[in-house]
């Protein structure tokens, strides 16, 4: 049993089946890659998995538990932190308040009504938030209005606030589209040393193959809604099918 | 100081002394002088600046904080002053547990408003405090008053009658509201200087110190964890939700708080003058306290003080300006000029002074979206020599989005 178990899942927008009978098994402490070519379903699955969308049929168990029917909130509290393919950021607060949310959100749970003391008291959250961003390489610009990041920037934010949170399951939407090389290669470092630091389950949807085979220990492939083949990495490379439904189209 | 940083506790300093010494700083023009108009310096405009600005205050951390934009929270004040009145019929005159039944009766409604009104956001939640505001005036203007089953006493508004229980009541107690004996609408010291004259009210006096507990209170929130929150409901819910924040109660807390600011502000109108009429939740009233805040500056701690300040100022003060009043300032002027400049001027005064007022408003959004605080932040920069470059929020504090002032 994996840690996630996504068991013939369909989901249909009007007349798209956006995807069909989608079966997929995420081991734990493992980084899985899911490739495929635009609008394969690949964001549509991680919407199934977060509480954003309710597949038609189907079930998607994390850690044994259902996550169908639960909010977006109660997902996460589960364990489960989501980097989106577009940035979402809180772009009114600066970047050190960014990565005190989900700390207090970690610390606190759902809703907590904290409305007399100070932020600037809560000395475990700061640290915590600091430590973080010194490990994105982003100390510097704690202070900055995180609207005013550059797009990778704004991505590495997010993906420190969810790692913040030590999720179980890290679902990744193309985590370094829009990074400057030398950013890839950090965020690709970071995702390795996490890795190696404590137990986490990385789920990974990415174009970039020099980020997929560097971090990938299995890798399912994904066209028009359904998985063609799920292997390591090296099978996939030289796999046929792969070749012709999405390698072929971008090498 | 008071678990404040350097900065904050200035502020609050800053608006402690402005408040309590409001009587002098009001009133700069001599009692004879052809400005002495302008004087603001009486009771009861006085009070009126605290209480609304309590109102605002606290509409602030819903809409400043949160961008919820309730069109409806006259009600609550309304609710505040029929809870405060019922005190002093059923009880006694004491205005403590007048006030006391305001914010409990307030909150109770924000929380029935709120948990309905919340499901929706953006227009839709404006809207639908709107047609929770609408409903409690009709409900307060004719529903709520018949012979039967009287609570509020429809147009003729509620108020205290010789008959009514008042059982606390006795003998040697003021006949009118009071704290413990002293009476709300007496006025304990009328110093003259020279030509000046100043007048400290009891009433004022409670309202003020009410207005900086409150003012205190806001700063805490607007530092906490839950004012971080709060921002966060109003920057990106979606990204609250998927990092296991439940933005929804976040938000009704707000709602109630700011429901208890308006149910205190409406007990204090009561407490001041024992009567309270529906038009006091009317929608225009609620559209008021929207003007205040954005006129002030959203989000900011102090603006809605100020924005409160400045729409009552010109509510009582501009209204008085007549034709005589601007023919004595261009006296000057050869006649015709003068005649000419009353006429242009005219529609401006007298009852006029909301052309003037919505004129200002339109100015403010357009170039200074941050409201009146913007305005003095630029004179400040200015002052300090402007090159010193301004850059995003370097001091952390909340600069709100001058754009949509609407929740998504
Ligand atoms: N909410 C929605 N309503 C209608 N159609 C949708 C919705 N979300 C996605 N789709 C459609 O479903 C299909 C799969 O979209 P999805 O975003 O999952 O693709 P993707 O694999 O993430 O692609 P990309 O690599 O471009 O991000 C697309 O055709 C898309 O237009
Ligand atoms: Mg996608």
């Amino acid at each position: 049993m994996g840690i996630l178990e996504v068991k013939n899942v369909n989901k249909r927008f009007g007349g798209l089946q956006a995807l069909g009978n989608v079966n997929l098994s995420v081991q734990e402490n493992t980084v899985h890659a899911i490739i495929g070519p635009n609008g394969a379903g690949k964001s549509t699955l991680l919407n199934c998995l977060v509480g954003k969308l309710i597949p038609d049929t189907g079930s998607v168990m994390f850690d044994g538990q259902s996550v169908l029917g639960r909010h977006p909130y109660e997902i996460n509290q589960m364990g489960i932190s989501r980097v989106f393919q577009t940035p979402e950021i809180f772009g009114d607060l600066t970047v050190m308040e960014n990565m005190m949310i989900p700390c207090f959100a970690k610390r606190d749970g759902a809703f907590e009504m904290n409305a007399l003391s100070a932020v600037g008291r809560q000395k475990d959250i700061i640290e915590r938030a600091e430590h973080v961003l010194e490990d994105m390489k982003m100390l510097d610009k704690r202070n900055m209005h995180s609207a005013s990041l550059s797009r990778g920037d704004k991505r590495r934010l997010e993906i420190a606030m969810c790692l913040s949170q030590e999720p179980r399951l890290l679902l990744l939407d193309e985590p370094t589209a829009g990074m400057a090389r030398a950013d890839t290669n950090n965020t690709i470092d970071l995702l390795k040393q996490i890795k190696e630091e404590r137990d986490i389950t990385i789920a990974i949807i990415e174009h970039d193959m020099h980020v997929v085979f560097s971090l990938a220990e299995r890798i399912t492939v994904l066209a028009q809604g359904t998985p063609l083949v799920e292997d390591t990495p090296d099978k996939i490379k030289g796999h046929p099918k792969v070749r012709e439904a999405y390698l072929g189209e971008s090498a | 100081m008071f678990g404040l940083d350097s900065k904050d506790t200035k502020l609050l300093i800053v608006v402690a002394l402005l408040v309590i010494l409001a009587p002098f700083i009001l009133n700069p023009f001599p009692t004879d002088s052809a400005l002495a108009q302008f004087n603001a310096g009486y009771p009861d405009l006085m009070q009126r600046f605290v209480i609304f600005g309590i109102f605002a205050i606290g509409f602030n951390i819903l809409f400043g904080l949160t961008g919820y934009l309730s069109f409806g929270h006259a009600a609550f004040l309304g609710v505040g002053s029929y809870a405060a009145v019922w005190m002093f019929k059923l009880l006694s005159y004491n205005v403590i547990p007048a006030i006391a039944l305001s914010v409990i009766v307030a909150a109770l409604f924000s929380v029935l408003i709120g948990y309905i009104s919340l499901r929706r956001s953006g227009i839709y939640f404006s809207i639908l405090t709107l047609a929770f505001a609408q409903m409690s005036f009709a409900l307060a203007y004719s529903v709520l008053s018949n012979p039967k089953f009287n609570l509020t006493n429809g147009e003729t508004g509620l108020q205290v009658y010789p008959g009514d229980p008042q059982v606390l009541h006795h003998e040697g107690l003021p006949d009118v509201p009071h704290l413990f004996g002293i009476a709300m609408r007496d006025n304990f010291w009328e110093p003259v200087f020279g030509g000046w004259s100043f007048t400290f009210n009891n009433g004022y006096y409670l309202c003020a110190v009410l207005l900086i507990a409150v003012f205190y209170l806001s700063i805490r929130i607007f530092r906490s964890p839950f004012g971080m929150m709060l921002r966060a409901v109003k920057s990106n819910q979606q990204r609250m939700n998927y990092t296991g924040l439940n933005a929804r109660p976040y938000t009704l807390a707000a709602f109630v708080i700011s429901g208890m600011y308006a149910g205190l502000a409406g007990g204090l109108l009561a407490a001041m003058d024992p009567l309270a009429g529906a038009e006091r939740m009317q929608w225009t009233a609620s559209g008021e306290v929207v003007l205040m805040t954005i006129l002030g500056g959203a989000g900011t701690l102090i603006g809605p003080v100020l924005g409160a300040g400045f729409i009552k100022y010109f509510e009582n003060i501009f209204s008085k300006i007549n034709d005589n009043v601007l023919h004595q300032w261009f006296s000057f002027m050869p006649d015709g000029m003068e005649d000419f400049m009353v006429f242009v001027l005219h529609p401006f005064i007298g009852k006029g002074w909301h052309l003037t007022l919505g004129l200002l408003f339109m100015l403010v959004v357009i170039f200074l979206p941050g409201g009146l605080v913007e305005g003095g932040q630029r004179i400040a920069a200015l002052f300090r020599g402007g090159r010193k470059k301004r850059g995003g929020a370097e001091d952390g504090e909340h600069h709100p989005k001058p754009s949509p002032h609407v929740a998504e």
